[in-house]
């Protein structure tokens, strides 16, 4: 048994708190970042609008005729996403469809991400001294579960972001990280202590992390599912003639190019999801005696899979890609959520590992 | 489901991807609906149009759905299979609803009519929609590629080399080496008119991806099918020790046995296990979980057969023991008082330990004693052990700490008939007052008992002696057997391997053609197509280019005519 160190886990608890001031100073950034840009993006089309009066109309029209459009289906099923770009982000009121790092800079963001790299820095010597603290892995109740899912989702953010120009979700991820890190210091908050016998196995490690991982991913997919609407609802009035309401939507992608990215993180998501299924069907089967029994948390972990399982098939599905996969996706995400707050807390189980 | 899928999706990989915004899909659902109404038709062909209704997409997408909203409403009520008394305890507490819920199976929705017809006609779906698929696809792959198409350049990915006349490449060499090149990337390939004026090759690669979507879908069966083998051949039983018992796996050793429907109990293999000692350490220091047991080990002696070696093993939680095709559990534990009564006439009527079930912290356990031998009258005592007592000024006792620093039983003692004798089973742990006249209690002159260990105590009139001797402790195991559940795990390992295959590995199509120009060059034009969603096609059709440009030494020629999507001619 190792032996509590509440040093190390007051520690942690000053790291945590100052990440979530980090990350709340971060926040502000991307939201002035999303405010700031989408004045320039509008000043551009503005300019380019007075060169060629109708222009923009056209462009937004030609992006919903078919194949002659050119550029805008980046993305398509037929995989066109790596095309590459001219560099230009605006292409019909709506950021390139590649997600690629476009050549201008946009200072805020930039300022964003530092302070995110930052934060992030605080918060895993967050995490890193409440496991020391501990003595084992820092998931073993609801207060752990968030902060370090918070530090596992921002995490993830960050090194989305390398490969692809994902900051348009900042405002989001640190949102939700600032809100987790809060709730774990005011609703949740535990002391370090020892594990209940019950969770005191290497499965823990395995299947806990697995499942935080997929979690992290269907927060970005639940984001982007999201986005997708408010972008498919907005195209749809530009393509239609209707004023451009939502200015700020114009640092986003256009609704193919998310629904195409969201989809190939959901994949991901989904079998991280499928070991973490089975991986605690194991585990019950050790510490239970049998690996299902339509526990309450197993009944979720099920509905879960199924719904992004559905996702997967609606893909396929005629008549049901965009607009219905992405609220499926939505709706994934929601039983992610329910699982992990409302069962963990009201509902009486096996699982009743809150520590509350 | 296959046709109307392929249809749409190689109308979308092909030169024209459809996009996907709504506006132009509406005529697609419009299309969809029309096709969904009933048409008039005769019986057997009534049956063909369900059949393929019950096994297209959407009919599986439905059905998926509804199976994950109908498995929701068992984490809401209380579940039979779980927690019986908990369900007959929700159905009086609610005397308006609960028996309607208990009419609508809601206490067994894992093994109701509506869930089970929900999964049944899912796997009936997916057996309908894997058979035809998997014979499509056995001659799809025992089949040539595809002919090449007439003009490349409309494929989504499209590029052209020249090789100069003086580097001595015929087309029909050219052909030869674009053909190993792509069999040495994994495509299957086929060359045609390698002589000819036009040589050109077909060539394809990913079959694995549908392979492994078709291992996907059959392994859920699998699964299914070993949760249900499971659950007829296998076992579970329960079974209550001291320290110092042995349980020997025979019907009559378990205190509670519930055998799969078609197991029989000629199948227990006759092994034991003594608890030789079990021991619990709680948590000193956190404060706010101080006294929390944290770690449970028991030491156990095991035998495979009576005559077997015996071995000595460690119990944990998590940790479970394996003998005779079974896995044993710890699941529980408490506090055995060890007790001897004598009777009125000074002989034994009783000794050993007595099982305290757990009421509350601290180990507060509820003790029933029942000596029937007792003569000559049967003696009852019912009360509390407290393996640290404490008293409130109220008179109100509790246990203030798990471990024994203050151990004591409280007694209320009874005599009378048991009821034991009339052979109709009773709760070990509930003693039946109704008929028997109290000897001690707290409200009666003789008052309680209150014994620590070492002491003993004289009944009134008479009656006998109770002892308290010592305690012991006691674990509770569950033992499981199931057949099922090997199986499950391979099936399931299996699926996942099959879904990693069908949503990583890609489709795709190469065609080359070669051709020689009339000033001597060789003039070489690809194009390559995938068959579903392949994000990497452009990636594909850059590493191919490099890897004929450096097949061919040729230095890239950025300024021949590539093309990465359907824009060229356009632009
Ligand atoms: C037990 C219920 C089912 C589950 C959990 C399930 C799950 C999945 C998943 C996760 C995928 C995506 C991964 C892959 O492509 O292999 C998938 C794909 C697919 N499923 Fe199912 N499925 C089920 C039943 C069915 C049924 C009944 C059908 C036929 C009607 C079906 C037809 C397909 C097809 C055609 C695909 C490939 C889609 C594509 O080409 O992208 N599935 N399924």
């Amino acid at each position: 048994m190792p032996v509590i160190n509440e040093t190390l886990g007051q520690y942690s608890e000053l790291f945590m708190l100052l990440a979530a001031a980090t990350y709340t100073v971060a926040f502000i950034a991307f939201a002035w970042d999303l405010a700031k840009s989408s004045k320039t993006l509008q000043a551009v089309d503005l300019k380019a609008a007075a060169a060629a009066a109708g222009a923009k109309v056209a462009v937004a029209a030609g992006r919903l005729g078919g194949p002659d459009a050119g550029g805008s289906d980046a993305g398509g099923p037929a995989g066109r996403a790596e095309r590459p770009t001219s560099g230009l982000t605006v292409e019909g009121g709506t950021a390139a469809g590649d997600m690629k790092y476009a050549a201008e800079r946009r200072v805020p963001a930039r300022v964003a991400v530092a302070l995110t790299v930052l934060g992030v820095a605080i918060h895993g010597a967050g995490v890193l001294t409440r496991a020391l603290g501990a003595g084992r892995v820092p998931w073993g109740n609801m207060y752990e579960f968030l902060t370090t899912g918070a530090f596992v989702a921002v995490a993830v953010f960050l090194l989305a972001l390398i490969r692809r120009d994902l900051r348009f979700l900042g405002t989001f991820v640190l949102g939700l990280a600032v809100i987790m890190l809060v709730a774990a210091a005011v609703a949740y908050w535990t002391p370090v202590g020892h594990l209940v016998p019950a969770l005191q196995s290497y499965w823990l490690v395995i299947h806990v992390s697995i499942a935080v991982l997929a979690s992290a991913l269907f927060t970005l997919t639940f984001a982007m599912s999201a986005l997708q609407l408010v972008q498919s609802y907005r195209q749809r009035t530009l393509a239609a003639g209707g004023a451009d309401k939502l200015g700020f939507m114009r640092l986003v992608p256009n609704a193919l190019s998310l629904e195409n990215l969201s989809y190939r993180i959901n994949t991901v998501a989904f079998v991280g999801w499928t070991f973490t299924l089975m991986f605690g069907a194991i585990w019950a089967e050790k510490a239970w005696g049998r690996f299902w029994g339509w526990d309450t948390k197993e009944v979720w972990t099920f509905v879960i899979w199924v719904v992004y399982a559905g996702y997967l098939h609606a893909r396929a599905t005629r008549g049901w890609t965009g607009t219905r996969a992405a609220w499926l996706s939505i709706v994934g995400y929601l039983c992610v959520i329910f699982n992990f707050t409302i069962v963990n807390q009201f509902f009486n189980g096996l699982h009743s590992y809150s520590g509350l | 489901m296959s046709e109307p899928v392929k249809a749409k999706k190689s109308a979308a990989t092909s030169a024209a991807p459809a996009p996907k915004t709504p506006a132009p899909r509406t005529p697609a659902i419009d299309k969809a609906k029309s096709e969904a109404a009933l048409p008039v038709l005769g019986p057997k062909d009534m049956l063909r149009w369900a059949w393929t209704q019950l096994t297209s997409m959407r009919t599986a997408l439905f059905l998926l759905l509804l199976l994950a909203v109908a498995a929701v409403p068992g984490s809401l009520f209380p579940q039979r299979p779980a927690n019986p008394s908990i369900v007959t305890q929700y159905i009086k507490d609610n005397p308006d609803y609960g028996k309607i819920l208990d009419a609508l199976q809601l206490y067994d929705v894992y093994s109701s009519a509506w869930f089970s017809a929900i999964y049944i006609l899912l796997f009936v779906s997916l057996i309908g929609c894997v058979t035809p698929r998997a014979i499509a696809h056995y001659k799809a792959m025992r089949s040539q590629p595809p002919r090449t198409p007439k003009r490349l350049s409309r494929l989504p990915e499209y590029g052209t080399l020249v090789l100069p006349a003086d580097a001595g490449i015929p087309a029909s060499r050219a052909i030869t080496d674009a053909a190993g090149l792509l069999k040495r990337r994994g495509y299957r390939v086929e060359v045609r008119d390698a002589d000819g004026a036009m040589p050109n090759l077909g060539a394809e690669r990913g079959f694995l991806k549908e392979v492994g979507n078709l291992v996907f879908h059959t392994s859920l069966i699998g699964v299914l099918v070993s949760v249900a083998a499971g659950g007829l051949f296998g076992y579970s039983g329960q079974r209550i020790l001291v320290e110092g018992d042995t349980f020997v796996n025979t019907l009559v050793g378990y205190d509670q046995f519930t055998p799969g429907t078609n197991f029989q109990s000629s199948w227990l293999q006759p092994y034991s296990v003594q608890l030789d000692k079990f021991e619990v350490k709680f948590d000193r220091e956190s404060p706010n979980k101080f006294g929390q047991p944290i770690d449970f080990t028991a030491d156990v002696t095991t035998k495979d057969t009576p005559d077997a070696p015996a071995r000595k093993q460690v119990l944990k939680v998590n940790e479970p023991v394996s003998l005779g095709g079974t896995s044993i559990y710890l699941t529980g534990n408490g506090y055995a008082p060890v007790v001897t009564v004598r009777d009125g006439s000074g002989n034994i009527a009783m000794q050993g330990p007595v099982v305290a079930k757990l009421q509350g912290d601290n180990y507060y356990s509820s003790v029933v004693i029942k000596v029937p031998d007792a003569k000559p009258e049967q003696l009852g005592f019912a009360g509390f052990f407290l393996p640290t007592a404490f008293v409130t000024e109220q008179g109100i006792s509790f246990s203030g700490d798990p471990e024994l620093i203050n151990p004591q039983m409280s007694l209320n003692s009874y005599y009378g008939d048991l009821g034991l004798d009339k052979g109709v089973p009773q709760n070990v742990f509930e003693l039946d007052v109704k008929d028997l006249k109290q000897l001690n209690g707290r409200d009666l002159e003789a008052g309680g008992i209150t014994l620590a260990p070492g002491m003993t105590y004289t009944l009134p009139e008479g009656k006998g002696t109770i002892s308290f001797d010592g305690v012991k402790r006691y674990v509770g195991v569950d033992i499981h057997h199931n057949p099922g559940q090997l199986y499950a795990l391979i099936f399931g390992l299996l699926a996942v391997a099959g879904l990693v295959l069908s949503l990583y590995l890609n489709r795709r199509r190469v065609w080359v053609r070669t051709g020689t120009h009339d000033d001597g060059r060789t003039m070489v034009e690809y194009g390559l197509l995938a068959r579903g969603e392949d994000h990497r096609l452009a990636g594909e059709a850059a590493a191919l280019r490099e890897l004929f440009s450096r097949e061919w030494q040729i230095a890239d020629q950025a300024d021949a005519p590539t093309v990465s999507s359907s824009t060229s001619k356009d632009n």
